[in-house]
């Protein structure tokens, strides 16, 4: 009688260790999935940021640019369709011929010195580099999150828990455009070169 | 009651080690409150004062930084520049939600954007290894090692005569493990605080190329941080505004030494951080399989 209760007894340990580890990856798997969606958020935050001080480095450079009118305009064009874009592939594709016309328009911009002179163009500047720059951070660290989210949800033993729970991995983002691989080499910095 | 007594404990039996629990009790009282306060008494030991954001300097620091927290997927620092010609940078604060970076106004000044960057990085990824709380346990257990060396030392002058009595009588053989056993114990007093020393260098310097790799992963750029790394070494003087307490959290030596310059040997046993050449080296071959891969 004493072995067949000790037996019982064990099993119903076992259970209960069984469940509280289920339980532990399941949150594990959740925070992730959390922290996932958040970052992804972290890079919109950004994008809105970018789409917000456009007008005003336009209108600050206008006066001086006046014969890059085209390259205005379609900095223009850009940004409005990348605001009225929809979907996640169709943001994406506009976002990224944003990035394009925007980096024609600061290497451009070198060419005018009195612009380069000019501290509240040059503020603007910074700040629009900058949030480039955080644009392409928050993509990176967008892609580090979800890379551990997939990878929890793959790895032996919890991959029983994410798919008994129908976790789905999640895409990673990246650069279709292969001519967008190259990293453009314009050097926004505004001090001297060392 | 002599300090026999006081050392092993009168009523809790033979071998206790009340002393060393007293110590080690100290030791992380010590941490705890260094953990607390330790932010503000660093940085205002330095005088570092919280960025102006009007200043277009320093307006790209306060980005920079602000880039690498989104690198790194943590709040923002709070960012403080100090007053100081020669180019350094320290992370300080009780961990990730709550941590500060200061660069030197000369730091600002050396560098360009790019490698300013990389010095964040670096200090970020202090903040985010929970370098500063590992490195305050780390100092706060040297200092008790030190203490606990301190009483054994006064022990041995006063009661150890009396100690000798209590193991008398175990037998020739006894006798011997005795005496074995003391100057094995009086080995260990004298080189035990050298080598909690030394135990504290080598674990600062491991955290060092830590964070060295760990800010390449933040930027994915390890020539920008190499070559940072060439115009701060490059600068020699010593960072006269920045403690020797804080120097784990420089992302170089502030004492300007030049044992940190120099390579292998009893010189690379004694310093916080590796040689500069080193990193440099690490910096470069990871650049290099970077290159190898793409």
């Amino acid at each position: 009688m004493a072995a067949i209760g000790g037996c019982f007894f064990f099993l119903i340990a076992l259970a209960f260790v069984a469940v509280l580890w289920a339980i532990w990856r399941y949150n594990n798997l959740i925070a992730l999935k959390n922290q996932v969606v958040n970052a992804w958020k972290q890079i919109d935050v950004q994008l809105k940021r970018r789409h917000d001080l456009i007008p005003n480095l336009i209108a600050s450079v206008k006066g001086e640019m006046q014969f890059e009118q085209d390259t205005l305009e379609k900095v223009i064009a850009a940004r409005n369709s990348a605001v009225a874009a929809r979907g996640v592939a169709d943001a994406a594709e506009k976002e990224n011929a944003l990035t394009q016309t925007l980096s024609r328009l600061f290497a451009l911009a070198e060419n005018y010195p009195n612009l380069k002179a000019n501290e509240s163009v040059k503020a603007l500047m910074e700040e629009l580099s900058s949030t480039e720059n955080k644009i392409g951070f928050a993509r990176q660290f967008y892609n580090d999150i979800a890379t551990r989210f997939n990878t929890a949800q793959q790895i032996f033993p919890d991959s029983m828990i994410a798919k008994t729970f129908n976790f789905q991995p999640v895409e990673l983002f990246e650069i279709r455009d292969a001519a967008e691989r190259e990293v453009p080499q314009v050097d926004l910095s505004l001090r001297p070169k060392a | 009651m002599g300090a026999d007594a006081f050392l092993y404990g009168s009523g809790v039996g033979p071998g206790f080690p009340i002393a060393t629990l007293g110590a080690l009790c100290l030791g992380g009282f010590s941490a705890w409150w260094a953990l607390q306060d330790g932010d503000r008494a660093v940085l205002d030991s330095t005088h570092a004062v919280p960025l102006d954001p009007r200043d277009p300097q320093q307006k790209l620091l306060d980005n920079v930084v602000e880039e690498m927290a989104i690198a790194a997927g943590l709040p923002k620092p709070k960012v403080y520049v100090i007053p100081d010609s020669d180019p350094n940078a320290f992370a300080t604060g009780k961990g990730p939600e709550k941590s500060s970076i200061a660069v030197t106004a000369g730091l600002l000044r050396t560098l360009n954007r790019e490698e300013l960057q990389a010095v964040v990085s670096h200090e970020m990824s202090h903040v985010r290894n929970y370098d500063i709380r590992v490195m305050t346990v780390v100092a706060a257990l040297v200092g008790s090692v030190l203490l606990l060396s301190d009483w054994g030392r006064r022990g041995l002058w006063w009661g150890g005569g009396r100690r000798r009595d209590d193991s008398e009588g175990g037998g020739g053989g006894g006798g011997l493990f005795a005496l074995l056993f003391f100057v094995v114990w009086v080995i260990s007093l004298v080189f035990a605080p050298l080598i909690a020393q030394l135990v504290a260098m080598a674990v600062s310097r491991e955290r060092e190329y830590l964070a060295d790799a760990s800010g390449a992963e933040l930027t994915r750029n390890p020539l920008a941080l190499a070559s940072a790394l060439e115009k701060i070494s490059a600068a020699t003087a010593p960072t006269e505004s920045i403690k020797q307490g804080v120097a784990h959290l420089c992302i170089e030596d502030p004492r300007g030494r030049a044992v940190n310059q120099r390579e292998g040997g009893l010189a690379e046993l004694f310093s916080t951080h590796p040689p500069i050449s080193k990193r440099i080296a690490i910096l470069r071959e990871m650049a290099y399989q970077k290159l190898q891969t793409s």
